[in-house]
Parts: C-alpha cells; structure tokens; sequence
C-alpha cells in the first residue's frame, strides 16, 4: 500500500466530450437494470410469462381472433411501463438516498446530460424486451398486420410518459414510498390497463375513463397499428403526449436531487 | 491564477431556526493543504458542502478557484469526496472508477489508482460489500481521478485503521507535491497537525482560531501528571519559577506549563513528595491541537 507507483497527480483538469460522458453513463445504467433480479422480474420474467400464458390458456374473453393478436400488443405497452416507469422510479429513488445524484452533481456530467443518458439507458432496455417478446410471440403465432413502423411513435410517447411519472414518483417521495408505490402502480395497472384484460370487461361507467390512463393508450394504440386497422392513433398518441407534458414538467420542478 | 482555492466571507448557513454557521471567514491558500478542525456539529461539513456547489449560502461570499461555487466549470476542475455514500451499492468499485474517469478529459489509469490505494484485490467487488475503510478510499479515489487542481475531502479518514489512515496521509502528500490544493475536514488534532500547512478551527459555526499547526499550539512544552484530585495548586505555583501556570483539567490531571526544564521538574516532583502525593504518567509535552480547542471553548474536541 505504500509503495508508490508513477500516478501523476499533477492538475490537468477538464472535462469529457459530452457524447463519451453520456455514453458511459448510460452504459452503466444497461448494466445496473440488466444486472438487478427484481428489475429483470418486472421487465422480462413477469411480461414473458403473460405473454404465454394469456396466449395458449383461454383466461379472458378476447373477442375475434387469435389470442397472442391480443396480448402481445399489450405485454409490449406493459414492458415499456416496467422500465420507464417502474424500473426507473425504484432505481432513481435509491440513487438520491444513496447520494448517487447528488454525487454526480459534483462531476463534469451536466444533469442535462445524466437525463440522456437515462433515457437512453431505458430506451436500449425496451429493445432487447421488444426483441424478446415479438420473438416469442411470433413463436406463439402472432402476426402483426398494419405497418409496425408506427409502433415506434407511440412506444417513443409512452416512453416519455412513463419517464415522467417514474421521476416525479423517484425526486419527490422517500425511496421506500417509492419502492412501494411504483410496485403497486405496477400492479394496479397490469390488472386495469387493458394489457390482457380488455377494457370492455369493465362496467360501461368505468371504461372511458380507464381508457385516460397512459397505459390503456399505449396498450390501445400499438393493438391498433399493430393490428392493421386503418388510419393513425391520433387519440392514443394525444393521450400519450399529454401525460408526457404534464408530468415531465411536474417532474422537473419538484425533483429534489438529495 | 492568484485568487486562494477557496475564499470564504461572513459565510451564514440556516437550517429552519438553526443557525449552522454564522459568520466565518477564511481563506485556502492555493497548492496548500488546509484542514478545517472541529467537533461534529460545528458546521465543516455544510462549510465545505456549500464550497462545493451542493448548498446555497444564505449570508456571506464564497468563491472557489476565484468563481461562484455554482459555476459548472469547477466541476471538471474540484473533486469532491463526500463524508458517506454517493456510490451505487451494487456497482463495482473498479466500474464505478471506470465511470468516473470517463468524465475527464486527462483522468488518471483507474486500475492503477485503485492499486496505490491498495484496493487491487477488490475491483470486481459491488461497493455495498466493501468495509467502511474500504468505501472510504473507493472514495478518496473518486476525487482524485479527474486530476482535478482542488479537492474537498470531507473526514477523509473517518472509520479507517491506523494503516489506511496512513496510506491516505501520504495521499495527501502527494497530491500537495503535486501542486493540488487541498481542503479536508477533520476532528482528529493528529491529522490536522500532521497534514496541514493551515488549520482552521471551528465550533458553532464560526473561526476560534487559525494559523499554522506549530503557531496555533506554540513552541512552549508543559508537564503533565496524574495525582488524586484537589492538590492546592497556589502552593506550587508559589515555588516554581514567575511566569509559570498550573492548572488542574480534567479533575485530577495537572498541566504545569512555564519554563519546563531540568529545574522546575525537579521542583515539582519535590513538591509532590513533600505533600505525599504520588505523581503519575509524568511526562513532558508540546501543546497540542487539543489542549488549544479546549482553552478556547472550553470543551474537549470529541
């Protein structure tokens, strides 16, 4: 321990291009979610599960065809949520009790900068669950008609949404409200989203109101494009942006970073 | 390039109806290690937090390298260890390093700081499965990576043993040879007289003294024993040579300072024998960093 090797400590201080900064956080944030069992349960495992399972058992009345046409829209709209706001929510309220934010506060990355690099951390995650769930629902029978293509601006919105609600969640409550919270968030919408459950099971009173909720948008819209009915999903994609809106602003001035 | 490293005026910090630094001023010279010394809750680590750009000052001026401390250009050139946390628990140390050095432009190898820091072994190691002393130095090497021109090392060494103590020690050592300027906290007199070529002392928030270790604790030696409480100390003082003080603190431990030589440890042994009092641990000593903290507030540093 004491023998010296040749560290040069003499002061050449300056900071990283940004695109390397970036780039290396949002490389340890793949790996922190990818490397954490509770958030691969809600990201993967549990999405997985219901993706099968809701496909091959007749559990719900689905309507007209086949069953994966149903629930793979909806899983895919279910794993967006998982990351960007569960995953995100828990993981960022942990970084502000562990005094992880506040410590990077104090390196060259701009907060600006760390917010990129979530996003892109969250957005890498949803392709390796895009990739794994169309993979296996094609492996079920799933054949997406209509162009996917349109998928892309939807997720991209809910995404957004998600993120926001996460991080209004992660900046202002304490880390274990948080834990809860997102869990039953989690939950609650799973059972009331319209991710395998349609929304036409629900009372007439009830339907067009869950129908707001980002994740019925995100779960309706991708079912919509994905399933080659005719025209854009204006409605899903207004719903989403507009959620998008409000929480990211809510988000931004009440994160408290410590 | 001629502003200190730090330079702190009137500094006023509230908490709700706490006043936790009122009024305190001092000034870091560059390439320097200064120490601010003190008990826990006089206030170094909102001092050192808020030259760090994570609190606002509600009174007084701060600048740092010469620029407010909430500029972002002073985060490519201060690094910071902060007293506790600021890791993810489950990254692993040498990743964590890794991370850090990708935000410098010129940062040093991680592999070999981790080395030096005697950390080698534990670079695949999540960081909530490191020993205190060990979190510390992952710590200690997050500040430093960056190559930056001043750190901020907020009680350094706190929970570490005397080895690792040491190995920080020379750090610092280093990094002053290296031209760094450094500003740590601290509550052990031993480091700060150890370390620094400026110790500032606090206690409710504010400056009770400052000055270079040896100014602060002088050049004068004294004489220390242990005997039952209560001795009259006039009596003694009657005998020993003008100018010398005796004094009794704690209860039953006696300070006799002065011209401490041959003579007058020769007097007061005499004395002792002829009251009967049997004299124990008796040596002589310089004044430490401690025994200036207690005369001026008259509490013990811990």
């Amino acid at each position: 321990m004491t023998t010296t090797t040749g560290l040069d400590f003499s002061p050449a201080p300056g900071a990283a291009p940004l695109s390397r900064m970036v780039a290396a956080q949002a490389g340890a944030e793949i790996r922190a979610m990818l490397r954490n069992g509770e958030q691969l349960l809600l990201t993967m495992v549990i999405p997985l599960l219901l993706l099968t399972g809701f496909s091959l058992a007749p559990l719900v009345d689905v309507g007209d065809g086949a069953r994966v046409d149903f629930v793979a829209p909806g899983v895919l709209a279910l794993a967006v949520m998982s990351t960007a706001f569960t995953g995100q929510a828990i993981a960022t309220g942990f970084e502000r009790r562990y005094g992880v934010l506040k410590r990077l506060g104090a390196t060259p990355l701009s907060r600006g900068g760390l917010m990129l690099a979530k996003t892109l951390a969250v957005l890498a995650v949803e392709l390796v669950q895009v990739v794994l769930i169309a993979g296996v629902a094609f492996a079920l029978g799933w054949r997406p008609a209509g162009s996917p293509l349109l998928a892309l601006p939807l997720i991209l919105l809910g995404t957004a949404a998600f993120s926001g609600l996460g991080l209004l969640m992660a900046g202002t409550l304490r880390a274990e409200a948080t834990l809860a919270g997102a869990n039953l968030v989690y939950l609650v919408l799973l059972g009331c989203g319209g991710i395998v459950f349609p929304l036409s099971a629900f009372p007439d009173s009830v339907e067009p109101v869950l129908g707001l909720l980002p994740i019925s948008a995100l779960a309706g819209g991708l079912r919509s494009v994905l399933s080659g009915e005719a025209g854009a999903p204006l409605a899903a994609a207004a719903i989403l942006a507009l959620w998008a809106a409000v929480s990211l602003v809510l988000a931004s001035r009440t994160f408290r970073w410590e | 390039m001629d502003s200190p490293a730090v330079e702190i005026i009137d500094l006023v910090k509230r908490y709700g109806r706490t006043t936790a630094i009122d009024g305190l001023t001092l000034s870091a010279r560059r390439g320097a290690v200064t120490a601010i010394l003190g008990p826990n809750g006089a206030g170094k680590t909102s001092t050192i937090e808020i030259c760090e750009g994570f609190r606002r000052a509600d009174g007084g001026s701060v600048s740092v390298l010469g620029l407010d401390p909430s500029r972002p250009e002073l985060r490519a050139r201060v690094g910071v260890m902060p007293q506790a946390g600021g890791v993810p628990p489950a990254m692993r140390c040498g990743e964590w390093l890794r991370l850090m050095s990708r935000f410098h432009a010129a940062p040093l190898d991680p592999a070999a700081l981790l080395e030096r820091l005697g950390m080698a072994a534990h670079a695949r190691t999540p960081y909530r499965r490191l020993s205190g002393g060990q979190q510390q130095r992952v710590s200690l090497a997050g500040a430093v990576i960056g190559r930056p021109e001043l750190v901020f090392l907020d009680e350094p060494t706190a929970g570490l043993d005397p080895q690792a103590r040491h190995a920080c020690w020379e750090l610092v050592g280093e990094l002053r040879a290296a031209g760094v300027s450094v500003v740590l906290t601290t509550h052990h007199m031993d480091e700060a007289e150890k370390l620094s070529d400026h110790v500032v002392i606090i206690d409710h928030g504010t400056v009770v003294a400052e000055g270079t270790p040896s100014s602060l604790t002088g050049a004068e030696r004294q004489l220390r024993f242990r005997a039952r409480p209560g001795l009259a100390l006039d009596e003694l003082l009657t005998a020993l040579p003008a100018g010398s003080a005796a004094k009794e603190s704690p209860s039953g431990h006696y300070i006799i300072e002065g011209q401490v030589g041959p003579e007058l440890l020769a007097t007061v042994t005499a004395w002792c024998a002829a009251e009967g009092v049997t004299a124990d641990d008796l040596s002589i000593e310089r004044r430490t960093l401690e025994d200036v903290f207690l005369e001026l507030t008259g509490r013990e540093l811990r």
